[in-house]
């Protein structure tokens, strides 16, 4: 038999998508309700095989190549036909121009970067699962600011803030060093409800810029400069969390 | 000019293209196909570049989702209904799709989930697709779906329950096979 909580919290409480006061009571109930407890290891085993069976189907090379091609012509449409009498000479001319500007400037500025996002993000993707295999999360388990700095000291040749979050959701577990494409980072893990969150730090010698943020394979990450040092949020946790701990570490 | 000057294409480019990933995937889960997902995911796109003077900010995956998800409900109503008429019935066996393509997929068990996904009623398995595959939060799914954010956990739970039944289904069907 199905219990009223089942209906009411399990799903939210999985999801780390209920408040802490029903999260707090969801927890009370689970400590003497086997049908909740089991429906949460099912559920929990569930998403295991979701995300472990590579059902994500990112798009294929053909369909972004058609994309491109399709988007192109949409740039350069001339204005509407009642003014095409007078001045359709000048507007084909202008069209032109505009057409041929956007793909000897625009077009390959932008590509050169969405290749790179793209490759970023694979990455930083790609780290972040690595980390999650069994063992591998942590180098160091410690939620002290302190300990985990003098451990860096002796392995990374640059610094960055690191502090704990608790009393805002975001505890930290502890820290690793890590390669990300080719790049030696130093990474912070947070948990966060029910996600973790891999911090990655390295320096840069970039200006600094605002957050941007993205997806890739259902994990989301934020990329920020700040102070010469690049940081990378990446979790299954929704975007609006990753912001709030960005928010928290550039404070 | 109705089309999109070269800053807002620039702005297109970068807030909406990187989400070609999320669009396709929605589209090849709702509409069960790798092909018909290539068609229908493209007019989304073309619709979203029309329509992006229409988006102030905000969130772009969100938002084009929503139109992925729109341009693929029309599409299933114009070339098969029946797939939006099909409720889910906790009997039905899922059918085993004998594919060149599906028979080349080595790993079993990515199949028998591919397959038993797919017997999940597409308003339903959209909210599981967003939430498990896409990592939407139950505010995104509610603004793509068009569903109230309170019944978004009791879809959830609806489909994850259908999943799950349709999956001891499928291993049963097997374990009597192999007997």
């Amino acid at each position: 038999m199905r219990c009223d909580f089942a209906d009411s919290h399990l799903h939210g409480y999985f999801d780390g998508e209920l408040s802490d006061p029903s999260a707090a009571e969801f927890e009370r109930h689970l400590q003497h309700c086997v049908h909740c407890a089991v429906e949460l290891v099912d559920l929990d085993l569930l998403s295991g095989q979701l995300q472990t069976a590579r059902l994500y189907e990112a798009a294929p090379a053909s369909f972004r190549k058609k994309i491109r091609t399709n988007l192109r012509p949409v740039v350069p449409t001339p204005a509407h036909a009642p003014s095409l009498l007078l001045s359709w000479r000048w507007q084909a001319a202008a069209a032109l121009f505009l057409a041929a500007l956007i793909v000897w400037r625009v077009i390959p500025a932008f590509h050169g970067a969405e290749d790179y996002q793209a490759q970023f993000a694979a990455g930083i993707v790609d780290a972040h699962l690595r980390s999650l295999l069994p063992g591998q999360i942590t180098n160091v388990n410690s939620n002290d600011p302190k300990t985990l700095r003098a451990w860096f000291d002796g392995k990374i040749k640059f610094t960055f803030p690191i502090r704990d979050f608790r009393d805002q959701g975001f505890s930290l577990q502890g820290g690793r060093v890590d390669v990300v494409q080719g790049r030696t980072v130093a990474a912070l893990v947070y948990a966060n409800r029910k996600h973790l969150v891999n911090v990655f730090a390295w320096p840069t010698p970039e200006p600094d810029v605002s957050p941007r943020a993205g997806s890739r394979q259902g994990y989301q990450w934020i990329d920020w400069r700040k102070d010469k040092m690049e940081f990378c949020a990446v979790s299954d946790a929704p975007t609006s969390d990753l912001e709030q701990l960005q928010d928290l570490l550039t404070e | 000019m109705n089309d999109l000057d070269a800053e807002n294409r620039l702005r297109f480019e970068q807030l909406v293209l990187p989400h070609v990933d999320a669009a396709f995937n929605l589209a090849r889960w709702l509409l069960r196909s790798r092909e018909d997902a290539e068609d229908v995911a493209q007019e989304a796109l073309l619709r979203a570049c029309r329509f992006f003077r229409g988006f102030h900010g905000g969130d772009a995956r969100a938002w084009l989702l929503q139109i992925v998800r729109n341009t693929c409900y029309s599409w299933l109503e114009k070339n098969r209904p029946r797939d939006l008429m099909v409720e889910f019935d906790e009997e039905l066996h899922p059918q085993p799709v004998a594919t060149p393509e599906s028979i080349a997929i080595a790993d079993e068990g990515r199949e028998r989930l591919n397959r038993a996904l797919e017997t999940v009623p597409p308003r339903f398995r959209e909210v599981l697709i967003l939430r498990e595959l896409e990592g939407c939060s139950y505010k995104e799914i509610a603004e793509i779906t068009s569903i109230p954010i309170g019944t978004v956990m009791s879809s959830l739970s609806r489909a994850r329950r259908q999943l799950h039944s349709a999956l001891a289904n499928s291993s049963h069907k097997e374990a009597t096979r192999e007997v």
